[in-house]
C-alpha cells in the first residue's frame, strides 16, 4: 500500500513537472511502443500462445497488429490532435477569441483484461500517452504471462517515471481503486464494471466503461441467397475465430428465419471442418477457455437438460486441454442462462423466427449490445435496424470489422459500457476540452452593469436577438 | 403509513376541482397495486395537480408540500420510469417533428410566461428582473433558438473515412438518443440550469424527467405546472421534491443521469447510477479563482469583477469569481475601485439597492454568516460586511490576505464574499491556484500576452475566461462543464445534444472483396500478408501476395 502510494506520488510529480504534456514526449513514448511491439513481436506471441492458445495469426491480427497500428495513427496525428480549436463567437462580443484547448487529465489508470490482454492493455495506453497523460497500467490478472512480460518490458522502452506497470490480483485492484484517479479506463465486465465506478464516484472521476454483452447478428437469409458461403465464413469468424468467442464483440447469438435454420447450420458446421479440420481439439487455430472459472461457468450453461438437448452440432470438451468444441444451439428456452447472460465462449445458440423482421423487437427488448451484426440486402431493413435498435456498433453485412476502422468510435451504450475510443476519439477519451474565452478591455458595453433601467433591458433583449441594426438604433436614441 | 395516506385526500377535497381529478386518477393505480395500496402513499400526480390549484390562493404552502413530498416513492418512481419508456419505445421522441415540436412549445412557454418566471425568480431569490432575464430567460431562448436552427444538421449521420482493412465499405456515425434520461437541477439559476439541460435532453430524442430543486420551490412549482401545461406529458415530466423524492428517483434505472450541484451530492448520484451503470454529467461548482495583473484597465476590471460576482445572483452561481489573487502592491488600487463599482452598481447602501438578489434560505445564510464570523477573517474585511438576517441580505463584501487555512479559502464561498490573496509575484498565483482542486473557471486579467499563454497552458479548469468574467458560458460554441472537483461532462449549443446521445458507429460491408486471410487455418502466409495490410503499405500488400515479402 505504502508502495503503492509512493509510485502515485512519483507519477503526480512527473504530471506536474509538465513532462508528459510536451509533443516530444508523447511522439517519444509512441515510438516506444512501436519499437516494443516490433522487437518483441515473438515473445508477445509465445505469451498468447501460453495464456490462451492463440495461433500467432490471430495475434498478429487481434493484437501486435492493431497496437501498431495505432501507435502509428497516433504518432502522425497527436500534434493535429493537440492543437486547440477555435470556436465561433457572435459579434456581441468583439474583440474577442474563442478556443477549445484539448488538455492531459493527469494521473490515470487503465485496468486491461485477460481475453485481449495486449491490445487491450496497450491501446488505451497509447490514447494517455497521446493525450499527455502520466499511467499506471494494471494488466489483467487472469491472463498471467502477458501481465508479467508487460510489467518486466514496458518500463524499457516507456518513459518508467511516466508509465508504471501494476501487477495483481483483486486485492490489487481494490488498493488502486481506493487511490483518486483523474480517469479510470476499465475494460471488462459489468459486475466489475458497477464496483469500478462506485469506486470512481468518491473521487469525482470520469470513468469510460467498455464492457460486453450480447451482440446478436441477424441472418436475413432472403434477401442473400447467393452469399450464403461468405456470410459463414464471416460468422465462423466472428464466433470461434477470434478468441475462440471470448471476445466482447464476438457473436452472441444468431437470429434467423425457421425456414433457413437447418442449412445454416449445416454450412456452418462445413466452414467450422474447414476452418478447425475435422477435430478441433487438434487444431493451432483455434484458442483455448482461458482458465478453469470460464471453463466451468461455459459448462453449466450448458448443464440445463433443455439446453443440453438443443445442441445441434459440437458439444465435445476437453478439461485437460481447456478445450470446448465449436458448439451450435438450436433454439435452447429464452429464459435459460446461456440466453440472458452474455456467454464468452465457444457455444452458439441460433433463435429461430417466424418473420426476420421480428428481430428488431427480439433485441430491442434485451439490454442494449456491443455490437449488432446484420446480413441483409434489404434496405428498409437495414434502416428499421439502425433506427428501432440500439447498440454500440453496427455492422451490415460483416464482422469485427468495425473494431479496426480508426475512424469510428469504438464503445458501448447502456448495459455495454459508456465512453469510446480508438482513433481521434482514444485522444478525446483521456483529454479535458478547456474553454476559453480572451476578451479585451476595450470597448466595454455599459448596459451590462447596475443599477438597472428599461434601456439597459431593451438593449440585452436586442443583443441577445443578434439584432445590431436595433442596436445601432437604440443607442442612436432612434428606438424606443 | 395509513393516515398519511389519507390526509392530503381529506386536505384537498376541500379545494373543488382538485377532488375530482383525484379520484379519477386514482382508480387505475388501485387496481394494478392492490397489495401496495394499504401500505404506500397514494399517487403523487393527481396531489401535484390540485396542489396547483390551490398554491396560488393558499397561504398554507408549508403544510401542504410537506403532504405532498410523502406521495413520491420508489414504486411510484418506478412507474414513472415505465410510462417514459413505454413512450420512448413508441418512437414519438425520436422523430425530429416531435423534438421541433417541444423547442417551440419551451420557447412559446418562455415568451408567454416571462412574467410569471420573473416574478418565481422573485420570489425565491429577489433576482431583479434585469439579472432573470439575462440570465435565466435570454438563455434558454438563445438555447431554443439554436437548437431549432441547427437540429437537422446534429441529428444528420456523419461520415465516416473507410480504411485499407475494411475495404471494400463505407462508414458512419449515428447519434441515437439514450432512452428515459433525469435532470436533477439546482436553486441558483432554477429556471436556466432547469430547461437547459432539458433541451438538450429533447434535442436529442430522449424522454425527460426533471427535477427541480426544492431550495427555489416557487420556480419549481411554477415550472411543474408550465410543462404539464406546454410540454408532451407522456415523455417529459416534472417531479418536486427533496431527498426523499431524489432517493427514489436515483433507485430507477436511467439512461443518463445530468445533475447540476454541489460534489458532495455528486457523488452520491454518481455512485446511485453506478448501480446501473449510467453516464453522469455533473455540473458542480469550485472555487473559481480571478487572477489581476497590476498593468490592466483598472475601472473595467474592477467593474467585470463586480459583474461577476455580485451581478451574479449575488455570487451564488457556480462560475462566479470566489476568490481573487493580485500582487500586494497593486491590492489598495484594486479594492479601491472595486468599492468605487460597487457604489455605481449597487449605490451607497447596496442593502437597498433592488438591482442585486438576496440569499437563498437562512441555512445559506448562516453558513456564509458562519465563514464571516470566523477568527481568522473577522477582522479582515475591507469593504460590506453589513448584513439582515431577516430579509437574507449580505452586502459585497471583501477581505484581505485571509489565511489559507480559514473556511473562506477551503470552501466554495457561494455568496457575495469575496476574499483577496496577495502574492509577492503575479506568477505565484498560479501554483496557488493549482495546489487547490480544479474549478470550473478561472480569468484572469492582463495586458501582457505571456502571462495570458502560461495562465491557459498551465492552470487546468473547466472554462477560462481571459480579460472578463461569466462571458464564456454564454459562447454556444464553446462546450461548458468541469473537470476534476468541478464535475465530469459538458454542454450548450451542440455540446447538449451529444451529452445526451449515444455515437453509433455503423459500418456497412458488401460481399465481395472477401479475403480468405482473415479466416483459419492460419498459415505463415497468412501472417506475412495481414502485416502487409496493418501496415498499411500497398507496396508491402503486394510483395506478400507473390509471396516475395521480407519477414
Amino acid at each position: 500500500m505504502e508502495g503503492l502510494e509512493g509510485t502515485l506520488a512519483e507519477l503526480r510529480d512527473t504530471f506536474k513537472s509538465g513532462r508528459t504534456r510536451s509533443v516530444a514526449w508523447r511522439k517519444s513514448q509512441l515510438r516506444g511502443m512501436i519499437e516494443f511491439v516490433q522487437e518483441n513481436e515473438e515473445r508477445i506471441f509465445q505469451a498468447l500462445d501460453q495464456d490462451v492458445g492463440k495461433h500467432p495469426v490471430e495475434a498478429y491480427r487481434d493484437e501486435v497488429g492493431v497496437v501498431a497500428k495505432s501507435a502509428k495513427l497516433s504518432l502522425s496525428c497527436v500534434e493535429k490532435w493537440m492543437a486547440p480549436r477555435k470556436g465561433d463567437l457572435p459579434l456581441v462580443f468583439f474583440p474577442a477569441s474563442a478556443q477549445v484547448m484539448p488538455e492531459p487529465f493527469g494521473v490515470v489508470l487503465i485496468m486491461g483484461s485477460w481475453n485481449f490482454p495486449i491490445s487491450l492493455t496497450l491501446d488505451p495506453l497509447i490514447a494517455a500517452i497521446s493525450a499527455g497523460n502520466a499511467v499506471v497500467l494494471k494488466p489483467s490478472e487472469l491472463s498471467p504471462t502477458c501481465s508479467s512480460f508487460l510489467a518486466e518490458n514496458i518500463p524499457k522502452y516507456l518513459d518508467p517515471k511516466s508509465i508504471k506497470v501494476i501487477e495483481g490480483g483483486i486485492d490489487v485492484c481494490e488498493q488502486l481503486l481506493q487511490q483518486k484517479w483523474d480517469k479510470i479506463f476499465f475494460t471488462g465486465s459489468q459486475r466489475v464494471g458497477r464496483i469500478v465506478m462506485t469506486a470512481a464516484a468518491q473521487h469525482l472521476t470520469p470513468v469510460t466503461l467498455e464492457l460486453g454483452g450480447k451482440s446478436p447478428a441477424i441472418m436475413d437469409s432472403s434477401s442473400n441467397p447467393t452469399n450464403m458461403k461468405v456470410i459463414a465464413k464471416r460468422i465462423v469468424g466472428a464466433k470461434w475465430g477470434s478468441c475462440s468467442g471470448q471476445a466482447c464483440i464476438a457473436i452472441d447469438y444468431l437470429l434467423v428465419e425457421e425456414r433457413f435454420a437447418s442449412d445454416l447450420i449445416d454450412l456452418l458446421a462445413k466452414t467450422i471442418k474447414q476452418f478447425y479440420g475435422e477435430n478441433p481439439r487438434e487444431s493451432k487455430s483455434y484458442c483455448k477457455i482461458v482458465n478453469k472459472n470460464n471453463f466451468k461457468r461455459l459448462l453449466d450453461l450448458l448443464k440445463d437438460p433443455l439446453v443440453e438437448a438443443s445442441v445441434a452440432y459440437g458439444g465435445s470438451v476437453d478439461e485437460e486441454k481447456m478445450y470446448i468444441e465449436p458448439t451450435i444451439l438450436l433454439n435452447p428456452p429464452l429464459d435459460s442462462q446461456i440466453m440472458t447472460e452474455e456467454i464468452f465462449g465457444p457455444l452458439l445458440p441460433i433463435i429461430t423466427l417466424d418473420d426476420i423482421y421480428e428481430s428488431i423487437d427480439f433485441i430491442s427488448s434485451r439490454p442494449k449490445p456491443l455490437a449488432i451484426y446484420a446480413f441483409t440486402r434489404d434496405e428498409k431493413f437495414k434502416k428499421q435496424i439502425l433506427s428501432r435498435t440500439s447498440s454500440g456498433s453496427v455492422t451490415f453485412n460483416d464482422t469485427l470489422l468495425q473494431f479496426l476502422c480508426d475512424s469510428l468510435p469504438f464503445g458501448g451504450v447502456g448495459q455495454s459500457g459508456f465512453g469510446r475510443y480508438h482513433g481521434k476519439y482514444s485522444f478525446d477519451t483521456f483529454s479535458h476540452e478547456k474553454a476559453i474565452l480572451q476578451r479585451g478591455f476595450f470597448p466595454e458595453l455599459e448596459p451590462r452593469y447596475p443599477p438597472w433601467n428599461s434601456f439597459k433591458l431593451h438593449f440585452i433583449k436586442l443583443a441577445y436577438a443578434f439584432n445590431y441594426i436595433g442596436l445601432i438604433l437604440l443607442l442612436l436614441g432612434l428606438k424606443k | 403509513m395509513r393516515s398519511l395516506c389519507v390526509e392530503p385526500f381529506q386536505n384537498f377535497s376541500v379545494v373543488d376541482t382538485g377532488a375530482r381529478r383525484t379520484l379519477t386518477y386514482c382508480s387505475p393505480w388501485k387496481t394494478n397495486h392492490k397489495h401496495e395500496a394499504v401500505l404506500s402513499p397514494p399517487p403523487s400526480r393527481p396531489i401535484r395537480k390540485s396542489l396547483c390549484v390551490c398554491l396560488s390562493s393558499s397561504s398554507k404552502l408549508p403544510v401542504m408540500m410537506e403532504e405532498k413530498k410523502k406521495t413520491f416513492d420508489a414504486s411510484e418512481a418506478a412507474l414513472l420510469v415505465k410510462e417514459l419508456n413505454e413512450s420512448f419505445r413508441t418512437g414519438k421522441t425520436k422523430s425530429y417533428e416531435w423534438r421541433v415540436s417541444q423547442l417551440k412549445s419551451i420557447e412559446k412557454m418562455v415568451v408567454e410566461r416571462e412574467k410569471d418566471i420573473c416574478e418565481a425568480l422573485y420570489k425565491d431569490l429577489s433576482k431583479p428582473e434585469l439579472e432573470a432575464f439575462v440570465s435565466e430567460i435570454a438563455m434558454v431562448k438563445s438555447s431554443c433558438k439554436e437548437a431549432l436552427k441547427e437540429l437537422k444538421h446534429w441529428m444528420k449521420p456523419e461520415k465516416a473515412k473507410t480504411s485499407m482493412e475494411t475495404y471494400p465499405s463505407s462508414a458512419e456515425i449515428v447519434s441515437e438518443p439514450l432512452g428515459a434520461v433525469l435532470v436533477i437541477s439546482t436553486w441558483n439559476y432554477p429556471f436556466s440550469l432547469s430547461v437547459k439541460p432539458v433541451i438538450g435532453a429533447i434535442t436529442a430524442g430522449n424522454a425527460t424527467v426533471l427535477k427541480p430543486s426544492e431550495i427555489a420551490p416557487a420556480t419549481s412549482s411554477l415550472l411543474s405546472k408550465l410543462f404539464e401545461e406546454y410540454l408532451d406529458r407522456s415523455a417529459v415530466r416534472v417531479v418536486e421534491g427533496d431527498v426523499p423524492q431524489t432517493t427514489a428517483l436515483l433507485e430507477q434505472k436511467w439512461d443518463k443521469i445530468f445533475y447540476t450541484g454541489s460534489p458532495r451530492v455528486g457523488r452520491i448520484i454518481m455512485t446511485a447510477a453506478a448501480k446501473h451503470l449510467t453516464p453522469v454529467v455533473l455540473e458542480l461548482g469550485g472555487k473559481c479563482p480571478a487572477v489581476i495583473d497590476s498593468d490592466v484597465d483598472l475601472q473595467v476590471t474592477a467593474r467585470r469583477i463586480v459583474a461577476g460576482k455580485w451581478q451574479a445572483n449575488n455570487g451564488q452561481a457556480c462560475i462566479s469569481v470566489d476568490y481573487i489573487i493580485t500582487t500586494k502592491d497593486f491590492a489598495p488600487k484594486l479594492i479601491d475601485a472595486l468599492r468605487k463599482g460597487i457604489e455605481e452598481c449597487f449605490g451607497t447602501d447596496p442593502m437597498e439597492s433592488k438591482d442585486i438578489s438576496r440569499i437563498v434560505s437562512s441555512n445559506h445564510f448562516s453558513r456564509l454568516q458562519s465563514l464571516m464570523d470566523e477568527y481568522k477573517v473577522y477582522n479582515k474585511i475591507v469593504v460590506g460586511g453589513q448584513r439582515n438576517q431577516k430579509e437574507l441580505k449580505i452586502a459585497p463584501t471583501i477581505f484581505l490576505d485571509v489565511p489559507g487555512d480559514s473556511q473562506l479559502m477551503q470552501e466554495e464561498i457561494f455568496g457575495p464574499l469575496l476574499p483577496i490573496i496577495t502574492v509577492e509575484n503575479v506568477k505565484d498565483s498560479i501554483d496557488l491556484i493549482n495546489s487547490k482542486p480544479k474549478p470550473l473557471a478561472a480569468y484572469l486579467f492582463t495586458n501582457n500576452d505571456k502571462l495570458k499563454n502560461y495562465f491557459v497552458q498551465s492552470v487546468s479548469s473547466g472554462g477560462m475566461a481571459i480579460n472578463d468574467t461569466v462571458l464564456h458560458v454564454t459562447v454556444s460554441s464553446l462546450p461548458f462543464g468541469g473537470v476534476g472537483e468541478s464535475g465530469m461532462g459538458s454542454y450548450h449549443g451542440k455540446f447538449s445534444f451529444d451529452a445526451f446521445s449515444h455515437k453509433k458507429a455503423v459500418l456497412y460491408r458488401s460481399f465481395s472483396g472477401d479475403s480468405s486471410v482473415r479466416y483459419p487455418p492460419y498459415t505463415p502466409e497468412k501472417q506475412k500478408l495481414i502485416k502487409a495490410v496493418m501496415n498499411g503499405g500497398i507496396f508491402n500488400i503486394i510483395l506478400a501476395l507473390m509471396g516475395w515479402s521480407r519477414d
